[in-house]
């Protein structure tokens, strides 16, 4: 049954790319599309029919925001699997540990101080990524810092604290400069930024990273999905395979957060949509998580941009509009046959 | 030989010794029933033998310290039946049963047909093979019961700690599953150590009965050795008879008041 489940998987995620690079202002034609792209791949007697402009549009602008939407919502996804299987929580989201308030205080710090020119497209990321990364690791320090037993337990209650902590904090800087209110807010929202291909330069290597590293431990999520004890008790080093599939899945979303601001639902809709839907344990869920998630951002993105064009709708907002009602539909579909 | 030792194992817990300087040997093959009242200190002390718990003394394995082993060794060597054992209800029987053999596999590693001989060997043994398919969520207690000892028998450890077995299990299934565990122990030689509450039950599968109160073993020995009217009546704080029926010991409670 995991087969099919993973062709369909694939066929939505190819499917969403196919509408994602079509859609958009300007009509480029999908038979044009495709002899560029050959064109691109110098197959012999290919020429782009486009113009250099659409040529532009379609490789500098449109492409890359697509594989920019498919990285982030592969990764969120993964995240958001992981964290439920190793925290053996089914609400657990990819913003657990506190990267969403840390990546949004070193947002807003960077949105209220930093000099115009600085700040901006280049620096915002680095700003936000930082942040992020600063807030889980004062996570994972007052979580150890607790008593060593119930580590999991503790580890998520460090998270709400310091998210708490970095919200407060994020809260005044932006009340003392309110004029950044909207830039801050609008980041807030998250969206899919048309920057080329330097987003998706920035962001890759810690997405394959936290990639690689939680698909080859996907088999362990399932026995760290049996508790600490039982885990322990079948030969699994808890506290070391944790931490490694913990840092990948948060460096993995730092990274995306920085680059796209935050983006919700999508790492607790996807898992369990597929959990649903295939009822697969941990090993086929990840995976499958990774190819449902990357086409699931593609296709909200899509509306985020050409609903209201030449107007954006925050990708936050279309991620729980279309995902809520969707998720609704599964859960009653098959609230029979998972109980 | 003896499969599991103890020396001096104490184990406090949040500042309270739990396990008071237990000394314990188990020959390869025994199977040793560990009684006690609540709160005595039984499951303290298995999950101390499967290194779950910090704890001061010595616990040797075959021969080997424990605290020297991985953790992938230890559980080559022993797999635990644990009382509550977590059961996620999307995983089918067969995956839930391969998770046994996760000491058997390096992190990164894939189960190889090895591994899937030995969970459908288990599978086998415990009479679940047509349910290799199922999920858990859609098993009866007595069902998940014995999937998870095929889990702990895919492990192949030739020590089995068990906590509470039959706990959850009408007296039928609380019959069939210490049969089965007694004849996996005569095919494999297994050594069990098993903390139970049922003393009549465990009377007539145990070779030797460790009655433990406040932490510490007050008796030690055969059924007919350990389950005495003093013995129980003191460490229980129970009104009890113990009536022996053809050599066959039942532990009978009697009302104080009704005398």
């Amino acid at each position: 049954m995991t087969p099919l489940w993973a062709c369909a998987a694939v066929a939505f995620l190819v499917l969403s790319v196919v509408v994602g690079v079509l859609a958009g202002p300007i009509d480029l034609g999908a038979r044009d599309v495709l002899e560029s792209a050959a064109a691109r791949l110098h197959l012999p007697g290919f020429t782009s029919p486009l113009s250099p402009t659409e040529e532009a549009i379609l490789w500098e602008i449109r492409v890359p925001r697509v594989v920019l939407a498919a990285l982030v919502g592969g990764m969120l996804s993964l995240a958001g699997a992981t964290y439920q299987g190793v925290f053996r929580n089914p609400l657990a989201d990819p913003y657990l540990l506190g990267v969403a308030a840390g990546a949004g205080l070193g947002a807003t710090i960077a949105i209220a101080y930093l000099p115009d020119g600085l700040r901006g497209q280049r620096a915002l990321p680095v700003a936000a990524f930082i942040g992020g990364a600063i807030a889980v690791m004062l996570t994972y320090a007052v979580g150890r810092s607790a008593r060593r037993e119930r580590d999991a337990a503790t580890l998520v209650l460090a998270g709400v604290t310091v998210a708490a902590f970095f919200t407060a904090w994020q809260t005044f800087v932006q009340q003392q400069n309110s004029e950044t209110l909207q830039q801050v807010y609008s980041w807030i929202l998250g969206n899919i930024p048309s920057t080329g291909w330097s987003d998706v330069l920035l962001i890759l290597p810690y997405v394959a990273v936290a990639a690689v590293v939680i698909i080859a431990l996907r088999r362990v999520v399932d026995v760290l999905n049996l508790g600490d004890d039982e885990a322990a008790s079948l030969g699994v080093n808890v506290r070391r395979v944790r931490l490694a599939l913990v840092v990948a899945a948060t460096l993995g979303t730092a990274a995306a957060v920085a680059v796209t601001g935050l983006i919700g639902f999508v790492g607790i809709i996807v898992p369990h949509a597929i959990r649903l839907l295939t009822g697969a344990s941990y090993r086929a869920l990840i995976p499958l998580s990774v190819i449902a998630g990357a086409g699931f951002l593609v296709l909200a993105d899509v509306i985020a941009r050409t609903a209201l064009s030449p107007a954006e709708i925050p990708l936050g907002v279309v991620t729980a509009f279309l995902g809520a009602p969707f998720f609704a539909l599964v859960l009653r579909s098959t609230r029979t046959s998972a109980a | 030989m003896t499969a599991i030792g103890l020396r001096h194992v104490t184990v406090e817990l949040g500042g309270r010794p739990v396990v008071r300087d237990v000394d314990l040997d188990v020959a390869e093959g025994e199977w040793v029933a560990l009684i006690g009242p609540n709160g005595a200190g039984k499951t303290t002390l298995l999950r101390s033998i499967a290194r779950l718990v910090p704890f001061s003394g010595s616990i040797e394995l075959d021969g080997r310290d424990t605290v020297g082993l991985a953790r992938a060794e230890l559980a080559r060597l022993l797999a635990v039946v644990p009382q509550e054992p977590s059961t996620p209800p999307w995983m089918t029987v067969g995956e839930y049963v391969l998770l046994g053999r996760t000491p058997h596999l390096g992190p990164l590693a894939k189960e190889g047909l090895r591994d899937r001989g030995a969970a459908a060997e288990a599978l086998a043994r415990l009479d679940l093979l047509g349910y290799a398919e199922r999920r858990l969520g859609t098993l009866s207690g007595g069902e998940k019961q014995r999937v998870v000892v095929a889990r702990a028998l895919a492990q192949e450890a030739r020590i089995v700690l068990l906590d509470e077995p039959t706990a959850s299990l009408d007296i039928g299934h609380q019959q069939q599953a210490l049969e089965l565990l007694d004849a996996l122990r005569a095919e494999s030689g297994l050594t069990l150590v098993a903390a139970m509450h049922d003393l009549t039950l465990a009377a007539q599968y145990a070779d030797r009965m460790v009655l433990l109160d406040d932490g510490r073993i007050v008796a030690d020995g055969g059924p007919a050795d350990v389950l005495t009217e003093h013995l129980i009546a003191r460490h229980y704080d129970a009104s009890i008879e113990v009536v022996n029926i053809d050599g066959r010991i039942a532990i009978v409670p009697t009302r104080p008041t009704v005398g």
